[in-house]
């Protein structure tokens, strides 16, 4: 018997994702983004990124469709994410999901963002080991997240208290005159400079500091002052130390806690994802750190760290084969879903 | 044939289901008006759920999808056109789109419906029902639309004039979807009817941290 094909779509931010899995072989993962619109305004803005989501729908199901080589009443069930993210752009995935499911006739789940981001990996790297521990960072989230079962029951023990790390990101590379997102231009420009240069702060890593939650606001503003005090001096501003070292503070962060948090709960799994777990330098500390205390470090490929339909397919495939019982026909989104809410 | 309708674009969403005969005479045979204000996206698949149910039919009975386009409140109006394009896609059905404001009422008349921000989306009707002015979006005080009103009776005070209350319905959207209904291959795509830009203004400086 062949297993089920899960459609799963993805709109909680500036992505329009679709993706096609069969039980945990990923067939497609269409993808239509609206970041070039964002652009101008430094940031993502939520009514564009739904105009966005609702002119893509059904050309990126297609796409999602014919990259797979199926056809849309081959489709078993649908998984949608229901939150968290933006109101607005979630509601264009989850009515279309929702459409979907009633016209193909097949049953519905809505699924958590968070928990998504984790089940991605099983495409790649087979059965998620539980517990896992999983760092989810991106441009909305920080989390940590003990993970006993990705189906039913997952626990988050820290985030962040004020900015996301893709934030800071995205802040520090305006500073530094470089383009939204700003992910990729301080990575590049990180590897020509020195991560040792600047002692930035870290931030929450007093011995009474809680000790799985995250905090880059501070970092983010320690890094513009010091780049204005330069700027003001009249003095050229080292942008590859300054890009390096603001990058090596967060990487230090994230992987100590996550290192930490593994070592207190007997975990030796170590999931990584967002799109912050793109960055190069977060992947090698990651990989050093575990390494060096008995941890397997699973990452996925750049291209499913970010949000992408693959992942909601992926969770859903999931919950199926786990008998979870789908969602309720009046399902709604929640831009602040809890995660321990795996399947709302 | 029979035909599926929809619309999210006022605090009411509409699902209906109808028998259009060749001749253009339309028969409903179950509607639901539900009071769902900010909970399309939650309600409008169990409506349409109960309106197929309730007509006895099944998706594979419908031949058409006509959907509101608005104007309407972004999020919501959102819903029942991307409900309606994904039911079509997934059906292999045409789908129409049409001003939801030519299905509210009929003959001559202005359709006022809540825009929010102190402002009414409206479109202004001759007595053939052939829409002659919007839609658009204005303040009611000072606008000086042309009567009679229908449509949200809380703006009566605003506008200085009556309004009857009517809302979208299934009679009122294929009829406003007629033209295209005959020849649903030649259908317009589906594209919302916002009438206003997205809220958003490019920075034109960051200001810094520090001040000097």
């Amino acid at each position: 018997m062949t297993e089920p094909l899960v459609l799963g779509f993805e709109t909680s931010c500036d992505e329009t994702g679709v993706g096609l899995v069969r039980g945990r072989t990923l067939l497609s993962d269409a993808l239509a983004t609206s970041m070039a619109e964002h652009e101008r305004f430094g940031g993502v803005v939520p009514e564009i990124a739904s105009r966005a989501h609702l002119e893509a729908m059904v050309p990126t199901v297609h796409r999602a469709l014919a990259e797979a080589g199926v056809q849309a009443s081959d489709v078993d069930a649908v998984a949608v994410t229901a939150g968290p993210g933006l109101t607005g752009a979630l509601l264009v995935g989850l009515a279309a999901a929702k459409a979907y499911a009633l016209a193909l006739d097949v049953p519905l789940y809505g699924v958590n963002h968070l928990a998504a981001h984790v089940a991605v990996d099983e495409l790649q790297h087979g059965a998620l080991e539980e517990p896992s521990m999983a760092l989810l960072v991106s441009g909305g989230h920080s989390s940590l997240l003990l993970v006993p079962d990705l189906s039913r029951d997952v626990v988050s023990l820290g985030r962040t208290v004020d900015d996301a790390a893709g934030e800071a990101f995205d802040k520090v590379a305006r500073v530094l005159g470089m383009p939204f997102p700003g992910g990729p231009p301080i990575d590049r420009a990180a590897r020509e400079g020195d991560g040792s240069a600047i002692a930035f702060p870290r931030g929450l890593t007093g011995p009474r500091d809680a000790p799985y939650d995250f905090s880059f606001s501070g970092l983010k503003t320690a890094v513009a002052r010091w780049v204005e005090a330069r700027e003001r001096a009249g003095e050229p501003v080292p942008v590859a130390d300054v890009a390096a070292s603001f990058q090596e503070a967060v990487a230090d962060v994230l992987t100590a806690k996550a290192v930490r948090a593994c070592r207190d709960h007997g975990v030796d799994h170590l999931v990584l994802g967002g799109g912050v777990a793109a960055n190069s330098r977060l992947r090698a500390l990651a990989e050093e750190r575990c390494a060096a205390a008995g941890i397997v470090l699973r990452v996925p490929s750049p291209r499913l760290c970010t949000d992408n339909g693959a992942m909601v397919a992926a969770l859903g495939s999931r919950l199926v084969a786990a008998g979870v019982a789908p969602s309720a026909p009046d399902l709604g989104a929640d831009s602040s879903l809890p995660i321990d809410v795996v399947r709302p | 044939m029979l035909v599926l309708a929809l619309d999210t674009a006022t605090p009411t969403l509409l699902a209906g289901v109808a028998r259009r005969s060749a001749d253009g005479a339309v028969e409903v045979l179950a509607e639901r008006a539900v009071p769902s204000g900010t909970r399309h996206a939650e309600l409008l698949t169990p409506a349409i759920r109960d309106v197929l149910a309730e007509a006895g039919a099944t998706l594979g009975d419908i031949g058409a999808v006509v959907t509101g386009l608005g104007p309407g409140p972004f999020t919501g109006l959102r819903v029942g056109i991307v409900t309606a394009a994904a039911i079509a896609d997934a059906r292999g059905l045409p789908v129409v789109g049409v001003c939801s404001l030519d299905a509210v009422g009929d003959g001559a008349r202005t359709v006022v419906t809540d825009a929010r921000r102190k402002e009414v989306y409206w479109a202004a009707y001759d007595a053939s029902g052939a829409r002659v002015q919007g839609p658009d979006v204005v303040r009611p005080e000072g606008a000086e639309l042309p009567g009679p009103f229908v449509g949200d009776p809380a703006f009566a005070a605003r506008l200085g004039a009556p309004v009857e209350a009517a809302e979208v319905t299934t009679t009122g959207l294929l009829r406003a979807a007629a033209g295209q209904l005959d020849d649903p291959a030649a259908a317009a795509p589906l594209v919302p009817l916002y009438l206003r830009r997205p809220d958003a203004t490019p920075p034109t400086s960051f200001k810094p941290v520090t001040t000097s």
